[in-house]
């Protein structure tokens, strides 16, 4: 039996395109420091640091968990770097949760960033490489065809994209953190916006941003310490697939039905659309959501996008999904994962402000990177497990 | 001066990347045969199926792929994009189609670029042959296919190559 961890504080920066008022120290500084004043914690009170960010080429430094190893109190404590391409918030806040339920340590501190800015991610996605053409750049160009394939698989109606990008972007108002806002946004907004990889809109796409998040998480001996609402690690998961294997169905991968079957027999779940009261799942390109509803097991193939038609993804609908604003609203990549795993937390918590889901008692956060081949979620929840 | 004005924002730092790739066996039979304008893929010893480019494994049984197979510059378009922004490392004409190609005789598509098609008429299941570079550039590169372009046959009905998505 594993011993139980809670999350005890949440932390995040401001995310905007340009944060050129810090330096990554300063960055991840902010959101750690963050955490530990909603855990009611000092530096001192922290066993291990466990950091993620995505590839060192996005900021052009390498190995940069060195040089923010004392500005996060690493100095003199063991202190990990994970990296997953853009699922690593995700898998950094389980292998955080992980130290706590080995027994290993007490209180982990676990921080994830990066910062867009100081590099260029395209151009860092889209290097030319001797064994293949390069011919599409970044993360738009490699997912537009996928989600291609997932319209003329399930014969979605053209339109489900722009409704998830008015609803997270909706959302995103209400988030004092978020990157994006556009306060008139609305459907014809978003449909008459620039096509960039078609049938991807401008609207439609994830942004470039600066950001951090920050979460301490203990065990349960030192949940006490803390006075807010403990988010309770119910259950964790991570899988992976090769990225290249013939017949790899990248619009429904397996590791993530793998995944997310996983977790719900940890958690006790055998109906996630009845046991679970909100998701924050990685949605880098609106079209992601009803893909992932399905992937996640809360629709049935091919009807995922039923769930945000309905408006059951909506934030009073049935099953809330992406009351953040989303990775649509806030993309600092190396965060994005955990960004969403904190608004899991930050919903059971009660401490979700104006995008709080009412009665939220068990939430899911997910993370997904590279071309659809690392996976990582988790389970959080008001009741001990 | 404020103290504003006296923060420096940003300095720029040019980072430079060169890649030296080694390809190894079953990458080498491949840029082999691409000099002499042959699509050398391998064939998996578990599940038959054709890799191409090869990489001397079958990710799917963990088994090698040994026997050698030409395949076709021929092929169908399972999926594509429309770019229509532009990318600091790409200078290709905006609009363009960035296909994924299922060549014929093969078991995983590849991306590639479709030209001499109005974009607006690029469709799941089209048929596409590869256009070669002129043989005084040739070398071992994946590169001697310089774009792909429309065949004048009957579309591929979606069921026939849907699992390559």
């Amino acid at each position: 039996m594993a011993e139980r961890c809670a999350v005890v504080g949440v932390g995040q920066t401001k995310h905007d395109a340009r944060r050129i008022d810090v330096s990554q120290v300063g960055l991840v500084r902010e959101a750690a420091e963050r955490a530990l004043e909603n855990a009611e914690l000092g530096w001192q009170d922290i066993d291990a640091v466990v950091i993620g960010k995505a590839p060192d080429l996005f900021e052009g430094v390498m190995m940069p968990e060195l040089f923010l190893a004392d500005a996060l109190g690493g100095a003199g404590k063991p202190m990990l770097r994970v990296h997953t391409a853009g699922s690593v918030g995700g898998s950094t806040a389980v292998v955080a949760a992980s130290l706590v339920q080995a027994g290993v340590h007490q209180r982990v501190l676990t921080v994830a960033y990066e910062k867009q800015s100081e590099s260029n991610a395209m151009w860092a996605l889209s290097i030319k490489i001797p064994f293949s053409q390069t011919i599409v750049a970044g993360a738009g160009g490699y997912f537009a065809p996928l989600i291609r394939g997932y319209m003329r698989r399930s014969g979605a109606p053209e339109d489900t994209g722009i409704r998830v990008a008015v609803k997270d972007r909706l959302n995103a108002l209400k988030n004092p953190y978020a990157h994006l806002k556009f306060p008139d946004v609305d459907f014809d907004q978003v449909a008459n916006s620039p096509m960039l990889w078609d049938p991807i809109r401008f609207l439609e796409t994830c942004p470039s941003s600066d950001g951090a998040c920050a979460l301490v998480l203990a065990a349960e001996d030192a949940v006490g310490a803390s006075p807010g609402k403990p988010a309770w690690v119910h259950a964790t998961s991570m899988r992976s697939e090769p990225t290249m294997f013939s017949g790899r169905d990248q619009v429904n991968p397996q590791a993530g039905k793998d995944a997310a079957a996983d977790l719900y027999k940890k958690a006790g779940i055998t109906n996630p659309r009845e046991e679970i009261d909100c998701a924050e799942i990685y949605v880098p390109f609106s079209w992601f959501e009803p893909m992932w509803m399905e992937n996640l097991g809360f629709a049935p193939e091919g009807e995922g996008w039923k769930m945000t038609y309905e408006g059951a993804t909506a934030l009073d609908g049935d099953l809330p999904v992406n009351m953040s604003g989303g990775v649509l609203s806030s993309n600092p990549i190396g965060a994005s994962g955990m960004l969403r795993f904190a608004e899991a937390a930050l919903q059971v918590r009660g401490e979700a402000g104006e995008h709080q889901v009412d009665g939220a008692r068990r939430a899911l956060g997910h993370a997904y990177g590279g071309g659809s081949q690392y996976f990582s979620m988790w389970i959080v929840g008001e009741a001990r497990p | 001066m404020s103290e504003e004005q006296k923060t420096v924002k940003a300095i720029d730092g040019p980072t430079r990347l060169e890649y030296r790739y080694s390809p190894g066996r079953a990458s080498t039979r491949f840029l082999r045969g691409m000099e002499q304008k042959k699509i050398l893929g391998q064939k998996c010893v578990g599940c038959g199926r054709v890799y191409v480019p090869p990489r001397g494994a079958c990710a799917r049984c963990g088994l090698p792929t040994e026997e050698e197979v030409e395949v076709q510059d021929t092929g169908t378009i399972v999926t594509f994009t429309i770019v229509r922004v532009p990318s600091q490392n790409i200078e290709i004409e905006l609009p363009y189609c960035a296909a994924s190609i299922l060549l014929d005789g093969a078991d995983i598509p590849f991306t590639a670029l479709l030209r001499d098609v109005p974009v607006e008429t690029v469709r799941l299941g089209m048929r596409v042959q590869g256009v070669w570079k002129p043989d005084a550039e040739l070398g071992p590169s994946f590169d001697n296919i310089d774009h792909f372009t429309a065949l004048d046959e009957p579309d591929v009905p979606f069921e026939k190559f849907q699992e390559h998505l």
